[in-house]
Parts: structure tokens; sequence; C-alpha cells
């Protein structure tokens, strides 16, 4: 398929179409509305379900009951709307049930405002609702890989019957990229449904779909069984990228729309021939940990640039163990950071750890 | 005996639709009443291979393990909208909630309110016992003016807590709902009316007609500190007063039963 000119929210939104999604519920809020708009449209058109919710906790409950059904289903949302969703998302992640979600953060705490940040790593990458489970988290830093992570995400919600959150920023919701969307796959077959889905109890025994465990032994079997599939999760999704990384003496950690303003800054030190390269977490959840240790050993310091205070900087931390010293740059409230500034941090950096030019 | 011919007739079995187990309700709950009388009304329509429950939070919650049917458990207050997602895509399947009053019209007072709003092509099961049971005995949105409970110790002061909500009439107001009535468990000719209720709600969903829910006043002789048939009394001194039983909406389109189902 040829590229075409492609907003974030549309381009997520007819990926998750194309990726067979039967069912999506959501509620209005800036910046990701244009999503829910476009599932308005689109999925009439195709015979599947479009709902606007009441609210997002009815929305992420609605998603709860359909992914009851076994059917490919989704909501997005933006922060405050995503806080919203907690209870429901803890629901589903205890009850064991694949659901994808787009989180298109904004600026806060509280109402904030509708411009991108990086504030909700902690809330989305760390679990979120409450109990002891967590959701694989993806952050995308572009158009393209904000398609292909929407796509992989259901696939990969299936795999492990867990939910998949695509934490993405209002910059890449909003912004428009030339982008390839895949072909388009048709959803799954009433028949095809999973064995554990509720269909009616018929020629079977009844299918229950809960999360409630009275019995703490009982409950801590269920812990155990989560905490098992994450391990798993862990062996097998780990996902990210690099750039200049052979030679690096400074290495920048950043993920989503930090790591690709990290890249242009990077690539103007690289000019200044500061030997600096790049580590773009795309999985959050999992965590590259080891890859991060192994930079520890190879590299004199790591800057970690993010649009928050500081929130993946706390896994960077677990990954380097004390290994090398770790600067921090930081915007907040919906502020991007310029390219220009990125560039300092590195000069800064570079000028402290006496690394080679 | 040896020559006599033994006729036997079954006159009660247990409903194909409940499992063996017995329940952790109270003596003395109508809980057990309600869900022998959906049971039923699943089976003479001979749907329970398609049909899916949704258990709330509350006494109720394992209600999936007395159905004999799949279900789901939701989060407190929000079964409307599980109920939703799963019949949207699965509209050839009867779906139920089965909600207490802190589930449906305190916490979850906005998700039914929309639910009916939407027309949801849902039933609901509305256990109206003008308390919190699991926890315990607190005040529920249908504690009655003067009811005694453990967060109410001198009694709902309207002053304080404000007023009962009388879910029935308020959702009968929303153009989307089809069937709403309120029936009673206190006594047999009640529990009658309430399964013709049940029947008819069932029957509404079936066809297609749109949302349809049964309120039913029940007992709760426990946190009440009351015994089983001075609860019932109560239901019908007190709540029935307070809820008068009748039929809130019945939708035109809704025919069969006289004036909707057995009142």
């Amino acid at each position: 398929m040829a590229k075409e000119l492609l907003k974030g929210n549309v381009a997520f939104a007819e990926a998750a179409i194309r990726a067979g999604c039967e069912a999506y519920f959501g509620y209005p809020i800036t910046p990701q509305t244009e999503a829910l708009e476009h599932m308005s449209k689109r999925m009439p058109e195709l015979g599947r379900v479009f709902l606007q919710a009441e609210s997002e906790v009815a929305a992420i409950n609605m998603v709860y009951g359909a992914a009851c059904a076994g059917v490919r289903v989704m909501s997005s949302s933006s922060s405050p709307g995503v806080s919203l969703m907690m209870e429901g998302l803890s629901y589903i992640a205890g009850s064991e049930l694949p659901v994808v979600l787009v989180d298109v953060m904004r600026g806060g705490p509280g109402l904030g405002n509708i411009a991108p940040s990086q504030g909700d790593y902690n809330q989305i990458v760390k679990g979120g609702g409450h109990g002891d489970y967590r959701p694989i988290v993806l952050a995308p830093a572009s158009i393209q890989e904000f398609i292909d992570l929407t796509v992989e995400a259901f696939d990969i919600a299936e795999k492990y019957r867990c939910i998949v959150i695509i934490l993405a920023d209002g910059s890449l919701g909003q912004m428009m990229e030339p982008a390839e969307l895949p072909e388009m796959r048709d959803v799954r077959p009433v028949e095809k449904r999973p064995a554990w889905a509720l269909s009616g109890a018929k020629d079977r025994a009844p299918n229950v779909i809960s999360s409630f465990y009275l019995d703490p032994l009982k409950e801590e079997e269920i812990n155990r069984k989560l905490m098992a599939k994450q391990t798993e999760i862990e062996a097998n999704e780990i996902r990210f990228r690099e750039l200049l990384i052979e030679d690096a003496e400074i290495v920048v950690i950043a993920f989503g729309t930090a790591g690709r303003i990290a890249q242009s800054a990077i690539k103007t030190a690289r000019e200044e021939g500061i030997r600096v390269g790049l580590l773009r977490p795309i999985s959050l959840y999992p965590f590259p940990y080891d890859r991060v240790r192994q930079l520890g050993d190879q590299v004199q310091e790591i800057l970690v640039v993010e649009m928050n205070s500081g929130q993946m900087l706390g896994d960077v931390r677990i990954g380097i163990e004390g290994r090398v010293p770790i600067s921090f740059y930081g915007r907040q409230g919906g502020v991007v950071p310029m390219p220009d500034e990125v560039l300092e941090e590195i000069r800064k950096v570079h000028s402290k750890s006496g690394a080679s030019t | 005996m040896t020559d006599k011919k033994m006729v036997e007739t079954l006159i009660y079995t247990k409903s194909e639709t409940l499992t063996d187990l017995g329940t952790h309700y109270c003596p003395g709950c109508t809980h057990g009443i309600s869900h022998r009388l959906i049971a039923e009304v699943i089976d003479e329509m001979g749907v329970r291979e398609d049909t899916i429950g949704i258990a709330p939070v509350g006494c109720a919650v394992f209600a999936y393990d007395y159905f004999n049917m799949d279900f789901a458990e939701a989060a407190h207050g929000r079964a409307p909208a599980m109920a939703t997602g799963l019949k949207r895509v699965n509209p050839e399947k009867i779906v139920f909630t089965y909600q207490g009053d802190g589930d449906l019209a305190s916490i979850g007072a906005a998700e039914i309110m929309h639910a009916a709003g939407r027309g949801e092509n849902i039933t609901v099961i509305f256990i109206n016992n003008a308390i919190y049971g699991m926890t315990g005995g607190q005040m529920a949105p249908t504690t009655l003016p003067g009811q005694k409970t453990t967060s109410t110790p001198l009694g709902r002061d309207i002053e304080m807590h404000g007023f009962p909500l009388r879910m029935s009439e308020i959702l009968a107001q929303l153009d989307g709902a089809s069937y709403v009535v309120r029936r009673s468990l206190h006594n047999v000719a009640n529990i009658r009316k309430a399964k013709k209720a049940i029947r008819q709600a069932f029957e509404v969903q079936r066809q297609g007609l749109g949302f349809s829910m049964v309120e039913l006043l029940s007992s709760c002789p426990t946190n009440w500190g009351m015994t089983a048939d001075e609860a019932l009394k109560w239901v019908e001194e007190h709540m029935v007063e307070a809820y008068p039983l009748g039929d809130y909406k019945v939708s035109p389109a809704i025919t069969g039963t006289k004036k909707g189902g057995g009142e």
C-alpha cells in the first residue's frame, strides 16, 4: 500500500480497524477525539460496533463486556479520561482479557491542559489500577510506528490475554506524517471466538469470567499466574531502537516524542564531534533493563530526556545500577523541548564527563 | 402395597438453570427467591444456552456460582455498561444484569441511567432491600427516612442524607426504557406477579424491544435486625408504601400479558 498523509489519531484508529477490531467504545477528550470521530464513521460502515459511552468509566466497562465475548475490542482516551478507566482496567487485568487501549497523554495533573506530555509514565507503566498487575506498554515515536504498534497490540494482547496500552502523547495524536496503513483484516467469525469466551453455555459447562477470589490462597495463585505471564512477556516482548550506539561515550535514553527530539539533537552533536548515541525504549513495560545495563558498562554517562519530571528515569536507574552517572533533562506541563535544548544538555554532559571529541 | 399402583406426580423440581450449589444467603433473605424466579423463566423460555448473566458487587456477587449459565462479574455499579458491551457484540444472545440498590442506584446510577436512555436491549433485575447487605448494613440510596442502619445509627435523617431514590419512577421517564415495573417478594401472591414480570422483561429483550427492568422489593432480615417473618412484614408495611408496586413503563410495542405482566 502507498504512503498517505495521516493524522496520528486517525492513523491509529484506522490501523485498529484493519487489525480486525470489532468494537470501539470511547468518550470525547482532547487531544485524541479524532480517533473516536473516525471510529464513529468507519465502524458502522463495516458493520462493526461503535458506541460513544456516557463516561470513560462506562467506556472501559463496555470494553470489558465485549472482551468477555472474545472479540477484538479497544478504547482510546487521554490522561484524565484514562484515570477514570483505572478501575475497569484492573478488573480486565484480573479477568485476563485481551484489550487494547491508546492513551494520548496531555499536560497535568488535574485538568492540566491539552498539550503533549509524558506525565503518565508511572501511572500507565507501573500498572495504574489497584492490585498486582502490569499491562504491556508500547510507545511510538512516529505515525508509522503508531500504526504498526496498534496492529501488533491486538496480536500481543490475545497472545497473553492481557492489556496492551499504546502510550502516545498529544503531538503524536495531532501531527500529520506520510505513513502506510496495513491491509484490511476481517473480524474473527463468531464460530472462531475463543473457547473461554461468553457465548452461551451450549453443549459445554458454563464459562465464568471474574476477578473475584475470596480465598487469599486462591487469589495468590492467580497473582502468581499473572506473574508467570509477566516473566514470559519480559523474555519475549522487549522492543527498543538504537542510533549511533557503537562508539558512543554518552547515551541519551528517551521514549516517544522525546526520543524523536533527542534524535535530532544527537545528529547535531555528532557533527560537533561528540560521541553520543540514542536508546529509545519502545516497550516501556517490559522495560529494556538488560540493554540499559550493557550500555552502563560501555558509556561514560547517561542522559535521560523526558516530557515529565523524570519518571522513566527510575527505570533507567534500576538498569544502570550505579555503573555510570545519570543526568536528566525534562520539560513538563505540556511543554515540548526543542532539539537545541537537548543539544545543550548533551554538551553539558560531555564537558562534565571529559569524554573525548 | 402389593396390588395398588403407585402414581407419582412431579410437582416441584430443581430448575435446570440453577446449579446444585447451596447459596451463601442468610436465612430469610429473598435473593434465593429471585434467583429461582429468573431460573424458572429461563427454563420456560428455553433460553439457558443463549443467556449470559452479569453479576454485581454486593450480596449477589456469587450469582455466577448459582446460575448454570455463562456469567461475568462486573465492577460495582458497572453491570449495565458491561452488559452493553457484551450485548452489542452478541446481539442474538439474552443478556441480563442482577443488581442491588447500592450497586444500581448509588455507585452505578450513571450506568443504569444511560443504558436505559439508549434503549439498550438488556434486562435488569433490580433488588431493592433498602440497605447495603454485603458490607454489613449501611445506608443505601433506597434506605427509608428514619430507617436505622450502621451508617445512620439514629435513623436516616433527610436533613443530612436527603431522600431515597425511586429508580423505577426515574427510569420510566426515559424514552429508551420499554418495560419498567416494580414488584415485591413479601408473599406468594406477589412472588407470582414478580415471576410474570420477569418473564415479560425477558420477552421484551427477546423481541428486541429495548431496555427492561424489574425492581423487586426484597428483605434483609440480618441487617434489618429482624426475623424472616418480621422482615417480610416490614417490606409489606413500609417498603410498599415508599415504593408503590406497579407498571411504570410499558411501551406500546409490548404485547402479550395484560398490562405487561401480571399487575
